[in-house]
């Protein structure tokens, strides 16, 4: 026969503390202060009394040596092996990864600040620059010519590239075979073709060529022979970007439940109602992700834009008629200029720039930011109103088939 | 009761004996109109594209084909580009180019993986997806834009500053140029009168701009491929008293092996082909130029850039054919990069 012992309860217990669950422990980050302070001191000592060592980079570079060594030093103290490699490796891995964050932020930073003096001006955004000399100030001249070009080229790339794009990757994603999967592994291929190269190919094809045959050409297609033109630099940016969507595209659609497709099948829809009703929409979002962020690197591709629309001062709306320039165009082309005024609009032009594509990110990110069936608040009440309304609809039919089935037994 | 008689099923067995054999019936599926017009215009765009592809290679290679006939394999082993008197070839360039993707795999590598580790091991969970969007968005950054802070702020300010060029190129140069990739022609480092200037526009500044560009790349394709880790192998790991470290060693890092040598090879691919950054950091030289931290060097892409305006017929093609080298460079690192994730255990499901 076995006793169980009661642990003894004292009256005044009061209430159960909730212990937390958290691995870190205060020695921990005594460690880590000290061995900061110890790297910093460590570092600072022979900066300025030891050795002839100066720079703030290999100040920094020897601070986080120090630091990772002594950290180690004083983890070892109390700790094994594994646990040392274990607290030394999450150092390294951190501070990569604020290395990481730092360049990001020092590059955002640091092109908005050289570009701050050139984007305070209103006539920036206003003028083109055909009264504006190299040496004229800031207060004259501006970027309208190549934000204009910029919209434009891309417009039309996007007009090129999205329905062919789309339309392809359904292909290659609905009707299997032998033929597209030849089509995708060229697509494939493809995404390596350097931009410099897709410029290459429209300068000796559109531009070189055709303009040669020019007057060879069939009248129904003059109209391609154009000369360094915004047109010819939309088309560099389409092949550019065609595989780039395709691919993109390619894989959002296959992500599509096959159980979707066939239950759309087995309640006889057909093919194209499945892809048009289903398919489509379920991989909506994942959809304008690709196409936003294939924009997005079009945008920003200066060697295919370089080779292919010209340089210009003025605004040009024809794209198919002169040159028209671009923003990563007139980045490059001013800050390779040797004066300041020129430079401080190329960092106003880049700052631009990177603002089109932070702004088409963010709107990536808010239309496709959700997965597939997962629904957003407003969405959610959407679906929620319909749903209502239907089960209404089918309360209000069973009422009245009762009702029905009630008179007919009453006859 | 009889209303049930009425209706009551009678069961017919067709293949009795005598009666006709069984014979497999023709499936013949008759698609709706609507369906074959949108396999139609589905094949149509298929065939499209296809034809635009094909088209840029073909149209490609046949422009390449006279200059390539008249340098022969002279070609790929010429130092010089002189289209005019026909002494042109792509051996500067192409070492140039392979510099400077090494350069900058060197430098990404490290990072990326330390950025993918820390997203998806590290980083707490409320801000992991905030990360993620960080990366791709230093991903889309212009290549410009990398490039004028290459130009503006990394070369004067960080690495060649002043007249001595005070900084880690002549840091590396003093005390590791016993190396000869990292030794400076007439340059002496001790020297109080030595200029800055042979420090300036090198291969190695070149690839830490180009390093900039491709590590969001290839740091975006490793964390997809760590996360995929599964769950349960991570938890034995744990379980068997792993620390964090351990677990990434002996779970993570083995399950994602392919990938991250896949991704490295895509990062490696956009390397090659990366042209803005270069152009504006090196001057272009068609000397095989192997000391990284020297002025000098170059890349095809940069020469394609700084050269296509010749009017000549052969210089054109002459572009083409380094344009046509470069292509098939990045095509056989990309497919590698392909073969390699899609057989990897981690990456039948990734998106690169």
């Amino acid at each position: 026969m076995t006793t169980t012992t009661l642990p003894e309860r004292t009256p005044d217990a009061g209430h159960e503390v909730r212990r937390s669950t958290g691995s870190t422990r205060k020695a921990d980050v005594y460690v880590a202060l000290g061995a900061a302070w110890a790297s910093l001191a460590l570092t600072a000592l022979l900066f300025t009394r030891l050795a002839p060592f100066d720079g703030t980079l290999g100040f920094v570079v020897l601070a986080f040596v120090f630091f990772v060594a002594f950290y180690g030093l004083l983890v070892g103290l109390d700790e094994r092996g594994p646990t040392v490699r274990d607290r030394i490796a999450a150092v390294l891995v951190h501070g990569l990864a604020v290395l990481m964050l730092i360049a990001l932020v020092v590059v955002v930073v640091f092109t908005v600040y050289r570009g701050l003096d050139a984007l305070g001006h209103r006539n920036f955004y206003t003028e083109d620059m055909r009264d504006a000399g190299p040496l004229q100030p800031l207060s004259i001249g501006g970027i309208r010519h190549a934000i204009l070009g910029t919209l434009e080229q891309i417009s039309i790339a996007l007009a090129v590239t999205v329905p062919l794009g789309v339309t392809a990757a359904v292909f290659l994603a609905e009707l299997p075979g032998r033929f597209s999967r030849f089509v995708r592994t060229i697509v494939e291929a493809m995404t390596a073709l350097p931009s410099v190269v897709a410029g290459l190919f429209v300068y000796s094809s559109v531009i070189l060529l055709l303009n040669q045959a020019k007057d060879d050409l069939p009248a129904a297609l003059r109209w391609l022979a154009v000369g360094k033109s915004g047109f010819a630099a939309s088309l560099a940016i389409s092949v550019m970007m065609l595989p780039i969507v395709i691919r993109a595209a390619d894989v959002v659609i296959r992500l599509v439940p096959g159980t979707l497709r066939e239950a759309s099948l087995a309640l006889g829809g057909s093919q194209w109602r499945t892809v048009w009703y289903v398919v489509l929409p379920t991989a909506k979002s994942g959809l304008m992700t690709a196409i936003i962020l294939g924009t997005a690197r079009g945008i920003g591709e200066t060697s295919p834009v370089l080779l292919t629309s010209g340089v210009t001062a003025y605004t040009n709306a024809n794209p198919f008629q002169e040159p028209q320039i671009s923003l990563p165009l007139f980045v490059f082309n001013s800050v390779t200029r040797p004066d300041a005024g020129m430079i401080a609009r190329g960092f106003g032009a880049a700052a631009v720039l990177m603002f089109l594509v932070l702004f088409l990110f963010a709107v990536a990110r808010i239309i496709g930011g959700r997965p597939a069936g997962q629904l957003g608040r407003g969405q959610r009440r959407r679906r929620a109103g319909r749903s209502y309304r239907d089960a209404v609809r089918f309360a209000g039919r069973e009422r009245a088939r009762v009702t029905n089935r009630d008179d007919e037994v009453s006859t | 009761m009889d209303l049930l008689e009425e209706t009551r099923p009678t069961t017919v067995t067709p293949s009795t004996p005598d009666g006709p054999e069984d014979r497999p019936r023709s499936v013949v599926t008759r698609l709706p109109t609507s369906d074959r017009v949108f396999r139609g215009v589905a094949r149509v765009a298929g065939s499209a594209v296809l034809v635009i592809m094909l088209l840029v290679g073909l149209f490609l290679s046949a422009q390449a084909w006279p200059a390539v006939r008249k340098a022969g394999w002279g070609f790929l082993t010429t130092q010089d580009w002189d289209t005019e008197g026909n002494h042109f070839g792509v051996a500067g360039v192409l070492v140039g180019t392979i510099l400077i993707a090494l350069v900058a795999i060197t430098i990404a590598l490290p990072l990326a993986i330390g950025t993918a580790l820390y997203i998806s091991e590290y980083a707490p969970r409320r801000i992991a997806p905030f990360l993620v969007n960080l990366v791709d968005l230093m991903a889309a950054v212009p290549s410009v834009v990398y490039g004028i802070w290459g130009f503006f702020l990394l070369q004067p300010h960080l690495l060649v500053v002043g007249n001595q060029g005070e900084g880690l190129p002549r840091w590396l140069t003093t005390y590791f140029g016993w190396i000869p990739l990292l030794s400076v022609d007439e340059y002496q480092p001790r020297d109080p009168e030595a200029s800055a200037s042979r420090l300036t526009s090198s291969t190695f500044i070149a690839g830490i701009v180009v390093a900039m560009m491709v590590t969001p790349i290839i740091a975006s394709v490793m964390r997809e491929v760590f996360a995929q880790a599964p769950p349960g192998e991570r938890e034995g790991a744990y379980a068997l008293g792993a620390t964090k470290w351990g677990m990434i060693r002996s779970v993570v890092m083995p399950f994602g092996r392919g990938g991250m040598i896949g991704a490295t090879m895509l990062g490696l691919g956009r390397a090659l082909g990366e042209t803005i950054g270069v152009v504006l950091i090196i001057s272009i030289g068609f000397v095989i130029q192997p000391h990284i931290l020297q002025n000098g060097g170059g890349s095809i892409s940069a020469l394609i850039a700084s050269r296509y305006q010749e009017s000549t017929a052969i210089g054109v093609a002459a572009l083409m054919g380094a344009g046509l080298v470069l292509f098939a460079m990045t095509l056989v690192v990309n497919l590698l990069a392909g073969v390699i994730i899609s057989r990897s255990r981690s990456g039948a499901s990734s998106e690169a």
